[in-house]
Parts: C-alpha cells; structure tokens; sequence
C-alpha cells in the first residue's frame, strides 16, 4: 500500500444478485484529503461507499477485490475479505470509517432524540458512562455549529431544520473521530444557502482533523468547492482521475466533459443553451460492451470503443482516464470534433421575447394566508403569510423565474395562481391572447373550466405526480376527457403529445412505473401541455432530476417553448438553472418579493442583499475560505410571526435601525424592482463573468 | 401531552352518549316486551295471563312509560347510582349479575391479548427478518392455518384432546366447587387452570392476523436508511434490530390492537357457549332471546364502553410511543 493513502480499492466487484454493478473498481483515497466521486445516478457511486463498510443491503454483496484500509494501529485490514458481521467489521464501522448520508430525516430516527443518536455511537465503541456520552455528545454538537447545543441535544429530527438536522447527523458519524468520512450527497437536499454553510463546516472539520473524506456528489460546483482530488465513475467503473483543477478545467474523458457542459453556468451568457449527454445510465443488465460509455459518446469509433473495454491511461503526473482517445489508438481520435451548437433557441436578447403589450397575467397584493390553531378548542391564533402582498406580471411567450429558500412561499404562489388554493386577497387578472381580461378569482363556471386548460402545473416529483394505476394514454388525455373531447382524437393529440416531448408514440399504453425520472417528467409535462396551455407552472419541474437529464428537460421545456409560445413560471431553488432558462426573475423571501427584473440584472447587479446573499451561495464561485465570503445563518423567519420590519433584517449583514420600523416599499424602475431602502447606498457583489468553476 | 390526553378524552364523552342511547333503543324499539314474552311462555304451557295482570306488571317494572323517560330513568339510575336497572329473569339488580361476568370476560381477552403478543411478535419478527425461508413457511402456513380454523371447532377438538389426552378438567373457567365459591386463593388458581385453553383458543386467530401484519410492517422498515445508519456506527445486528426497526414497525401494530381486542370481546361468545364459559356471551345472548331488556342494553352498553376505552388506551400508548404524535398534536 502506497504511504500516502488510507485506503486502496483494486479490482472491486459488487453484484445484486447476479448482476455485477461495480466491476472491477480501482480507487485510493488518499489520507488527509478530500476525493470527491462524481457522476449520474445508478453509476454505482453509493454502493461503492457502502462497500468500505460492508453495509450494502440484502441482495448486494462484494463479489469479488480487495479494499485495503490502514487502521489507526497502523495495521492493514482487508474489508472485503472481513465478514459484513463479524466484531472486527463491527469495530471498524463508525469508529474508523463514519458515513452520512443525503436524507438527515430518513437517517436518523425520528423515534429517537438525537442526542441518545450521537451519544449511542460513542457508546458502542467506548467504555463510557451515560452522562460522559451526554457530555461529548453535546460537545460535538458545539463543533458541529448546533445553535443551543444543550437544548437541542433533547430534540427530535422533525423539531429541527434541514441544516440543523445536517449537523446531527454530522455529529454523530464525526464524534468517534473516524479517520475516514464517506459523504453520501450530503447536501443534495438542502438549501442553496445551507448548503453552503454545511459546505464550509465539513472543510473546516477535514482540515482540523486531518481526516480523509469520501464526498459522492452529482453537482460539479459542489465538487469544485469543496473537493482535492475528483474520480469520475460511470457504469461501475472510475473512467477519469485527477487533482481538481485540472479534470474540471481540462477535463479529458468525454463523459467528464458531458457532465460539465449540461451544467448550467453563471459566466458569460447565462442563456446559452446547454449541451446534454444524449441517453441516460443503462441498467446494469445492459451495461454495453467495450467502453461503457460509447453509445453515449460524440468520439466513440466503431471497431474500438464498442470492442475493446479502456484501461486506465496515466495522462500526468496523479491524472489517469480510461478512454481510448488517450491509449495506443490515440492517432484515430485526433481531432477533437466541434461542440455542435444547437441553433434555433430562443434567448433572452431576441426581440420577439421582449415583454410588450398587456401582461398575460398580472398579479397584484395577493394574499394567501394559513391559519394557525392551537390551544384545547383549536382557535385561530395567528396566520402563516405565506404569500403576503406579492405583486408581479408575466408576459405571454417569456419565462419568469422564482427563486428563494424552502419556506419562502415560491411553491404556494403557484399553487394559488393555479387555483390550487383560495387567495384571502388582491388580484389576479389572466389576459388570454385575443381575449378577454378575466379575474382568476371570481372566475366560475365554463370561465373557469376555460382557465383550468389554460393554466397548467408540473409538479416536483415526477413519481408522486402520476397515478400509478393510469395508463400513460389516461394520464395525459384525462384533461382532454373532461373537456369532451371525442375518444379517437385523444388518442391522436396524445401520440402527438408523446413525440412532441420525445418518447415513443408506443408508451401511450404502459403504466407510469415503467418508464425513469426523467421520461416521467416528459410525461408530467405532455400532460400539462396536453390542453394547449398558455402559461405553465413549472414547480421545481427539474430538481429531482439527475444533471445530464435535467439538461435534456431544461432544453425541451425551452424548445417547446420556441415552438408553441408557451409562458412559464419557473419555481426553482436552483439558481443556475432559473439564470439560464429565465427571462426575468423574481426573489422571493418570507411571503414577498424582494426583487424582480431581468436575469442579466439580478445576477450581475443585485440591488437587495438577500439576492447577493443567495449568489454568493451557489457552490464553485468562491476562492476556498477567501476572506469576506457571505453567508446566511439560520433560516427563513417564522411565517407566522411577522416582523414590523423588512422580513429579512435578522440576518441581513447590512441592517440598520432603520430596516426594522417598517417594511420596505418596492422601490428602482418598472423593469428592476426591489424592496430593500438601502439599496442605493450600497454596493452589492454579483455573479462576474469569471470562469465560475475556478477555484483553489 | 396533556392538552392531548384531556382532548381525546373529552372526544369519548359524546361517542359513549351515542352508544348508551343506541344500544337502549336496540333493545326497545322491536315489538313486543319481557312481559309480552313471558306471557307467550305462560301460554305454551297452557297458563293463559290475563291482560289485566300483564298490564299491572308492566306498570310495576315501569315498561308502559314512553321510551325516552325509560332511558332517562335507566341512564341517570347508572350515572348517579351505578344502577343498571332490574333484570326480569334474574330476579336481581343487573349489576349483581353483570359484574362477576364482566370481570372474567376482561381477564380472559387481556390474556389472549397477552397470549396474541408472546407468541406473535417474536414470530412475526422472525419472520420478516428470515423472509422466504422455511422458518417463515411454516409460520405463514400455520398462522394461516390459525386464521382459517374457526374457533368453535379449535375448542370442540382443545376440550376433547384435553379430557381424552391428558384427563384435565375443561369446560367453564372453574371447578364445579369453586363456581359459587367466594374469591380466594384456590380460587385464582383453579381459575389459572382453566383459563390457559379458552385463551389459546381464542387467541389463535388474533396470533395469526399479528403476525401477518408485524411481518408485513418489519419488512417495510428493515431496509430504511435509519437501519444503515446504526450498522455503519457498528452496532450488532440484534440489538439494532430491536432499537430501530422492530421499535418503528409496533406503531401501526399498536393502533391496530384495539381491533383485535374488540374482535375477542364480542367474538368470544360462541367460544363461551361450547367451553361453559362464565363470561358475558352467553348471558347476552339470552337476555336478547327474553328481552330482558336493562340486563341486555347494560350488557351492550359495557362491551361498547370498553371498545370506546380500548381506543383511547391504544390512542395514549401510541402517543407514550411516538414523539412524532406526542410533540406534533399535544
């Protein structure tokens, strides 16, 4: 074993069953640093984790390899020969290797305080009294950054926020101090804001400690931000290795450069349309011959790449990747092709998008509030605002985007704008093309039925969204059926709807479970397109999706766009892809917009703080620990109790006396609003057009 | 927590008032009366009643007072007395009657219920731990097997291998010289003695349907992320088993126990009448077949009672067991 590694995978297989999902794996992890390990889901990335300590689920197993580990003694173990039950694999897990994982509230139980978690951990592997785990346990949460640690030592999962939550869980794999951390997508679920602090928090607790880190991720700005060396897994097999800046600067493997290009970038134009990997990650049943990656791969040569399998080519000094083009064949590959430019997207700068006339829907002091009960008979003691005097327009043919933190009210703003909840106040006037005004609240009858085909959703979860018990035929022409629509046409419009949104006419007959993520959410948005809306709601349409098929969606939803004059309105808490599928963009925080305007403005001169805060938090823009980095602490107020204030004072770094006395009015120009009265005097930092994956 | 309790206590109160009015008007509202009945008996054995005399005596047991007031009179005489009116064919208040029976009917379903769980959850545990092995055949085939045999024909084929097997004394829940016998300490074992072969007996086919659904509820949980995360801390695997899953999956089991307590409650009276069980069962069913009215609504009105109180223990223990419902509804 190399000195400068803690532990050494060779030749690693793992199978369910009989079919192998990692097959032939190398991997270091060196001591002392962080090794991210990227790629798509279902490449085998957490599996390979839950290898290290022999806790892969019933029917999995490591089927074959050797995954070499230097304990604290100095002495190597073999995990893969170590039985999964055995008291020496007991004694390693948790105390030299420690895993957390995406899910905080599936991963820890809710049954359970989080204190008798943590201290459970000490306790299984040291002689301890329960007061002394109490103590260290409380300790930890101190480290971890657990605001209260004393009180919340006592507390449930479901009592905490997602980043306290985060940092439970954190305490609880570090408070043995492992010398290996496995991070499962540890912060995939969180805020863009918390995740940015957790972010921060594990750098610092590597560095202090000196331990290793595994980090899985899917999200290259993570990576950038947090990782030393990254190792690019596909199909079960790492195909590139190196330091990070330069597999993410000059990145080799084709799949590599994929991954890059589908992810949406804050420098130069944000509108650029983004370049997707074609296809998705076969099953492993069907991994494909030679290369894994070929049928997917602009460079792949017949008569190579679907031959013969790559070995791992050393390109430099730590640099490896397993793709032809880099091995004896190079000579066959010399020329790099051109990245094809798809034409014919529309952007923001084209003229025909530019809003003019008559909003296609004005929103004006809507109001949507929750009541509050509590106490023996269930009073009414209060109100969630959850959507307090928000006022905004969409023009026809443009994309508003809607950004904040969860909490912030983004998704009930859609939901109440399509009629999925009762507003308690203003206006909300739909202008159809050649039509009529119409208030969408007082709208009934056949005026609303009307508006119901008009103003379609797509929701979050593809998977909860469409009913496991309709035929794809059903889902898609239900909204046709109501309507009276005669039988033999559905089934036309929905063959159409079907190729319109790239899946095979065929699919039309088979239930929802057959298809992946992202096909369901082809499906989700045939289904809303199905009664040739004009405005659709796209909640989080894309969020739950892997970054390659998330690309293909994005730039689907664009075309279709293009092609139909569809108006979205673009929920998301992912800034990158609101900057570049969006027009305009609305901030939103505590119920009320803070700013709106045009993309270009709000990601390269915010005027509020709390947008300059949500910028500074997307991950792989900052120089590592660079000094005057912005970060919001806590969480988004408490709903229910409103302050006199700007809602956002309490952790704004700019607030005055002022700021709290009452609450700002939407200052600036029709174009580029935002509520802060301190905008003027203030010189916020924006996304620059830098290459924002640079970093370290 | 509190606030919580008091709250499904106070939402008991109208479902009991529901009931007592319900199971009075069950009783009333047919044709006819105990005099009407015992008159027609009289008849039988050729001892015509006069009109007059059936009258008088109706007058005598309040029966020719609307049906409104005789509910008041019977509810307010329980409320303010603990007065459950008069039972014709015993000739005895009915408290005196109902007691002692009520007793041994909650002392034999509490230990079928305690049979249910000793025996079911272990096996249910072993088998969603070991599903698809022989192990979990056979407690599948015999839990089905539990659940397919009804319980009078388990009891007929108990009592015969009992007597004829192993001369025990089966049949009713005492010896013949303790029946009557005032409670002592020979009492409560020779009731001990008896007890055992009615509550397997009616135990069987709750054991059956708890262990399909502890199974059922085990296997859901054995492969949460909670789980990985207390093997990945390097606990063993029963002590894990125990702490994580098995603790999640008795949650829906627990809300489901009052189910099954209700289904031994009422289910066991044709148990009752094979074995000579001195519990409620039998003694409903006559009191029905007489219209022995106050006996009857009485009978009703407790068993209810208990279904309504069996819901709030099961309620309060879900609440003791569940932070989720305890910090999230108190």
């Amino acid at each position: 074993m190399q000195p400068q590694n803690l532990a050494e995978i060779r030749n690693l297989d793992i199978a369910f069953a009989d079919v192998r999902v990692v097959e032939g794996l190398d991997l270091d992890i060196p001591a002392g640093k962080t090794l991210c390990l990227v790629g798509e889901s279902g490449c085998g990335k957490s599996v390979t984790a839950k290898a290290l300590l022999q806790v892969i689920d019933h029917p999995g197993r490591v089927a074959g390899g050797a995954i070499r580990f230097r304990q604290g003694t100095g002495n190597e173990i073999d995990i893969a020969a170590t039985p999964p039950r055995s008291a020496a694999m007991r004694a390693l897990r948790g105390a030299d290797i420690a895993l957390i994982h995406q899910e905080p509230m599936s991963f820890l139980s809710p049954l359970y305080t989080i204190g008798n978690q943590i201290a459970e951990a000490l306790t299984l592997h040291r002689k301890v009294s329960k007061a002394q785990a109490r103590q260290a346990a409380i300790a930890m949460l101190t480290e971890v950054g657990m605001p209260d640690p004393e009180r919340r030592v006592d507390s449930y999962t479901f009592q905490l926020s997602g980043g306290q939550r985060q940092r439970a869980m954190i305490a609880m794999a570090l408070i043995n101090r492992p010398r290996l951390l496995i991070a499962d997508e540890p912060t995939t679920a969180l805020d863009v804001t918390t995740q940015a602090n957790i972010l921060d928090l594990m750098r610092r607790l590597q560095a202090d400690s000196g331990m290793s880190m595994l980090f899985i991720t899917h999200d290259l700005g993570v990576v950038a931000e947090i990782a030393d060396e990254v190792a690019v897994m596909y199909l079960g097999r790492i195909v590139e290795r190196g330091p990070v800046d330069e597999v993410l600067g000059h990145p080799q493997h084709p799949y590599t450069q994929g991954l890059l290009a589908s992810m949406p970038r804050l420098d130069g134009d944000f509108n650029a349309p983004l370049q997707a990997i074609p296809g998705m990650v076969p099953p492993p049943v069907r991994k494909p011959s030679g290369c894994a990656f070929h049928p997917r791969c602009s460079r792949a040569l017949k008569g190579i790449c679907d031959k013969i399998e790559p070995l791992q080519i050393a390109t430099g000094p730590d640099r490896q990747v397993a793709c032809h083009a880099f091995g004896a064949e190079a000579a066959r590959f010399a020329v790099p092709p051109e990245q094809p430019q798809k034409a014919g997207l529309a952007g923001a700068s084209d003229p025909s998008r530019q809003p003019s006339g008559r909003a296609l829907l004005e929103v004006a002091h809507l109001d949507k509030h929750f009541a509050v009960r509590a106490g023996f008979f269930q009073r009414r003691i209060g109100a969630i605002r959850a959507v307090n005097d928000v006022s905004f327009d969409i023009f026809a043919g443009e994309t508003l985007g809607l950004v904040g933190e969860s909490g912030c009210g983004k998704s009930t703003l859609g939901q109440t704008i399509v009629g999925l909840h009762t507003a308690d106040g203003g206006d909300m006037t739909y202008t159809p093309r050649n039509g009529m005004p119409v208030d969408l609240r007082s709208a009934r009858g056949a005026v609303a039925r009307q508006l119901k085909t008009d103003i379609r959703m797509v929701f979050q979860d593809p998977t909860g969204s469409l009913n496991p018990r309709m035929r794809v035929r059903d889902i898609i022409g239900e909204v046709l059926q109501v309507n009276g629509v005669a039988k033999p046409e559905i089934e036309v419009r929905v063959q159409k709807l079907l190729a319109r949104v790239g899946l095979s006419p065929d699919y039309a007959e088979r239930y929802p479970h057959a298809f992946s993520g992202g096909q369901r959410q082809r499906i989700a948005i045939a289904r809303a397109l199905a009664s040739n809306p004009q405005l659709v709601i796209a909640d989080e349409a894309v969020s739950a999706l892997d970054v390659s098929v998330q690309t293909q969606i994005i730039n689907m939803m664009r075309e279709l766009q293009a092609d139909l004059g569809l108006t979205y309105l673009f929920v998301s808490h992912d800034l990158g892809v609101v900057a570049n599928i969006s027009d305009r963009v609305a901030v939103m925080y505590a119920g009320r917009i803070v700013e709106i305007g045009p993309t270009n403005a709000i990601f390269r001169s915010p005027r509020h703080p709390y947008t300059e805060a949500l910028l500074a938090a997307i991950p792989g823009r900052h120089q590592r620990g660079g000094a005057g980095r912005i970060r919001l602490e806590g969480h988004v107020p408490d709903p229910a109790h409103p302050q006199p204030g700007c809602a956002f004072a309490d952790r704004c770094r700019y607030a005055q006396h002022a700021c709290r006395e009452a609450p700002p009015p939407m200052a600036g120009t029709q174009e580029h609003g935002f509520a802060c009265i301190r905008a003027d005097e203030l010189t916020l930092r924006a996304v620059h057009q830098e290459r924002a994956l640079e970093s370290a | 927590m509190g606030h919580f309790m008091l709250r499904r206590m106070l939402y008991a109160l109208p479902a009991l008032i529901a009931v007592s009015i319900i199971s009075f008007l069950v009783i009333s509202i047919p044709p006819g009366d105990f005099i009407t009945r015992t008159a027609e008996l009289r008849a039988a054995q050729g001892d015509i009643m006069p009109l007059a005399e059936q009258e008088a005596m109706r007058r005598a047991y309040g029966l020719d007072q609307p049906i409104p007031l005789q509910y008041w009179n019977w509810i307010t005489g329980i409320v303010t007395r603990g007065d459950f009116g008069y039972s014709f064919a015993f000739n005895l208040p009915v408290k005196d009657v109902i007691w002692p029976r009520m007793g041994l009917t909650i002392v034999l379903s509490l230990a079928s219920l305690l049979f249910i769980w000793a025996v079911a959850i272990p096996i249910g545990i072993y088998s969603a731990v070991r599903r698809y092995t022989v192990g979990d055949y056979v407690a599948t085939f015999l839990g089905f097997l539990g659940l397919a045999v009804p319980n009078f024909l388990l009891a007929l084929a108990a009592m015969y291998i009992a007597f004829a097997g192993f001369g025990l004394s089966v049949g009713g829940l005492f010896s013949p010289e303790y029946v009557e016998a005032p409670w002592s300490w020979e009492r409560v074992v020779d009731l001990l003695g008896h007890l055992w072969l009615p509550m397997i007996v009616l135990g069987t086919a709750g054991t059956a349907s708890v262990i399909r659904i502890i199974r059922a509820n085990l296997i859901d949980e054995l492969h949460k992320p909670y789980v990985t995360a207390a093997r990945a801390k390097g606990k063993g695997e029963f002590a894990l088993l125990m702490k994580y899953p098995v603790r999640h999956a008795l949650n829906p089991f627990v809300s489901g126990q009052n189910d099954i307590f209700v289904d031994i409650v009422s289910g066991g009276t044709i148990v009752a009448i094979v074995m000579g069980l001195q519990t409620t069962g039998p003694l409903l069913l006559d009191a029905l077949r007489t219209q022995d009215m106050y006996m009857a609504a009485s009978f009703i009105l407790m068993l209810s009672v208990l279904v309504v109180l069996g819901t709030l223990l099961s309620d309060l223990l879900l609440a003791w067991l569940d932070p989720r419902i305890r910090y999230q509804q108190g």
